[in-house]
């Protein structure tokens, strides 16, 4: 059977088939070059030779008589641009920085209130039904015990900033992640600038975002939310696009023969077909955003974080174990939580 | 629509699969086999300078081998595959000029096609597959559902409207995507294989009602098949297709008796002549295998 799509594959093949035997010693002629640069450095700058990374020298006088040699290197010079024009962001777009950190802070605490209103004792309850209704017994027990672990370490205030700063930061990673995820199936030029910018994001060690976030927003939780989002918004974004793709292209050709606009393909067919896949970057999304809102605690984020940061600081392990248990199991809540309500949404219809 | 004129009206129909499909057209190459082109060029040649007419209330007929470019002819017809080359006309219009919008609308109000992969949307109960068509069109809900589930009735699946495509078998599927088609009560069917996995029984059912639609309605009918008897009950015309091209074309009876070359001979070796076929129905024959 085929579809229309698998159009173009065959002539591609071919091409690469006849592989001159040349080929094979393309690297001769670069090895001598190379052998060639050694020598020639080695007798004009002799080894150890270092980089020259100075761009300007200027002599400047001192009071005493002498004076002293002022260098600029290049690497200081790239960093000061690059200040510079943070700074010229941060005095320009000001007022947006602002009303974000405005709206963002105003949510955090009303989520935050809400949550330190309702009674503990309810507040375990109701997560226990939830996973009851989701997940059975194993799940309930589960949350019930540790959630009242959390308590009775005297962590739940702290548990709810963290659950309040993971909620913010997901529901602006989905509006931000979902969109763009559509894009990347549906465009291959938006895909093609995508993938290298997102592989970048994942490899970038995550706490190097809190410093945009500091310089935006200032200390506190919008910079934490801001690093959050950016750290925790890839896979939602990749599992988006991915999903999207891999819906039958027979579904999708009977949808079109109907007469389906090209938004209800997308909103009748493929996202609904991509369902689980999309479920599982949102899962991973907000794991994500739970590892990272704990290390956002380093610019005065607050939340459980905390307790692990004071920990460090004051060498004591005990309470460090504590915090980190706290943690790990609210992941371990939330991912069977989603997981849960994404399995069961799928359980009679199949990917096809 | 006037009267005096073809339904579909395809003029030397061009498909040809491949990374630059005009070089097929060189006139160093246009002679060329189809084995021949695809070895030199890496092109396959889809559908061959196909034309055929239909009229209004006609069941036309296609067959021919596996590859012969029967789907291929199928989904041009709908412009799910764009054309390299020729003319598709509905009731005159071109629809190779229509733009998309005026394709959507095209797709909506005139044309149903059956699948011969199905192409059911897995994530939907039966009822919602089979009343998407009315569903994109913006038809209420009441309406829709009343539309699908005589369709449903109709393919003899009263009772399934609830369940999930792959709750059901292949020949059930199948059924579904008939019911589909139904539900939007077009002027043109196309139909790609719709009975092939049919058991016996159903299929004479089936092949029936499509006869009954045909009479009663005066639905035009492009029906893909590759079944012989099946084709001589319901085809008016019946064309033959090899290696995209039309190898012959005419009434049944032009094709059981006169056939044009060895390769439809073959196709009708089995069926002795018209009158056998027309005396002894093909029940007989189904039943019996
Ligand atoms: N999207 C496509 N890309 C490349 N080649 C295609 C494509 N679709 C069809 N073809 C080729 O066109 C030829 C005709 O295919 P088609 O599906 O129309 O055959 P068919 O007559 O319907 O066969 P069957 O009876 O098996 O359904 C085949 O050789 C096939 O490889
Ligand atoms: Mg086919």
């Amino acid at each position: 059977m085929t579809a229309p799509g698998d159009v173009e594959r065959a002539p591609d093949e071919r091409d690469t088939a006849p592989s001159a035997p040349w080929r094979r010693y393309a690297w001769l002629p670069g090895a001598a070059a190379v052998l060639i640069i050694l020598g020639v450095s080695l007798a004009v700058w002799g080894p150890g030779m270092d980089f020259p990374t100075t761009i300007s020298e200027s002599r400047a006088s001192t009071q005493g008589g002498g004076s002293v040699v002022l260098t600029e290197t290049v690497r200081e010079r790239t960093g000061e641009t690059i200040d510079g024009a943070v700074d010229w962001l941060t005095e320009e777009g000001d007022w947006l920085f602002d009303g974000i950190s405005d709206a963002v802070g105003r949510t955090l605490v009303s989520i935050e209130d809400v949550l330190k209103w309702v009674p503990w004792p309810a507040a375990i309850a109701a997560l226990a039904l939830l996973s009851f209704v989701v997940g059975r017994w194993r799940l309930t027990a589960f949350t019930t015990l540790t959630l009242l672990y959390i308590g009775f370490m005297g962590l739940w205030e702290n548990a709810i900033d963290t659950i309040a700063l993971m909620v913010v930061a997901v529901a602006i990673a989905l509006a931000l992640g979902l969109p763009l995820g559509v894009l990347g199936a549906r465009s291959r030029i938006a895909d093609g600038v995508m993938r290298p910018i997102l592989d970048a994001m994942q490899t970038m060690p995550s706490f190097v975002y809190l410093l945009p976030g500091i310089l935006f927003f200032g200390l506190g939780k919008p910079a934490g939310i801001f690093a959050t989002v950016i750290y925790a918004v890839p896979p939602v974004i990749r599992l988006t696009n991915l999903g999207i793709r891999q819906v039958s292209p027979q579904a999708v050709e009977a949808a079109l023969a109907f007469g389906s606009s090209p938004w209800q393909v997308l909103t009748k067919v493929q996202i609904p077909m991509a369902m689980p896949t999309i479920m599982a970057g949102i899962n991973q999304t907000t794991l994500m955003a739970l590892a990272m809102v704990t290390i956002a605690s380093m610019v005065a984020a607050g939340g459980l974080g905390d307790d692990v940061l004071r920990a460090l600081q004051k060498n004591q392990p005990g309470n460090g174990l504590i915090a980190g248990l706290a943690i790990v199991f609210l992941a371990i809540i939330i991912d069977r939580l989603t997981q849960s309500i994404a399995s069961e949404q799928s359980d009679r219809r199949s990917a096809g | 629509m006037s009267p005096d004129r073809p339904q579909i009206e395809v003029q030397g129909l061009w498909k040809v699969f491949g990374d630059d499909p005009q070089r097929v057209f060189a006139p160093e190459h246009i002679d060329k086999s189809r084995a021949e082109l695809q070895d030199q060029l890496g092109a396959v040649v889809g559908l061959r300078d196909v034309s055929l007419e239909v009229e209004p209330g006609q069941i036309y007929v296609v067959m021919g081998l596996s590859g012969s470019g029967k789907s291929t002819l199928a989904r041009c017809l709908i412009r799910l595959v764009e054309p390299t080359r020729g003319a598709i006309r509905f009731g005159g219009e071109d629809i190779l000029d229509y733009t998309s919008k005026e394709l959507t609308e095209f797709r909506r109000s005139q044309i149903a096609m059956v699948f011969q992969h199905y192409g059911l949307l897995p994530h939907r109960r039966v009822i919602d597959n089979v009343a998407y068509g009315l569903e994109i069109q913006g038809v209420d809900e009441d309406t829709r559902y009343r539309a699908a589930h005589e369709a449903i009735e109709t393919v003899g699946l009263g009772g399934w409207e609830d369940y999930y495509p792959r709750e059901m078998s292949g020949g059930m599927q199948q059924r579904v995507g008939i019911a589909r088609a139904l539900a939007v009560d077009p002027e043109v069917l196309i139909m790609d294989e719709p009975f092939s996995g049919l058991d016996p029984l159903i299929r004479r059912r089936m092949q029936d009602e499509l006869a009954a639609l045909e009479s009663q309605l005066h639905k035009t009918i492009v029906f893909i098949t590759h079944d012989l008897n099946e084709a001589i009950k319901l085809g008016d015309r019946i064309a033959i297709m090899r290696d995209g091209a039309i190898v012959q074309e005419g009434t049944p009876e032009d094709i059981v008796n006169r056939p044009a070359d060895d390769y439809v001979a073959d196709f009708v070796q089995d069926v002795a002549s018209m009158a056998e076929l027309r005396g002894a129905p093909t029940a007989e024959a189904e039943a019996a295998r």
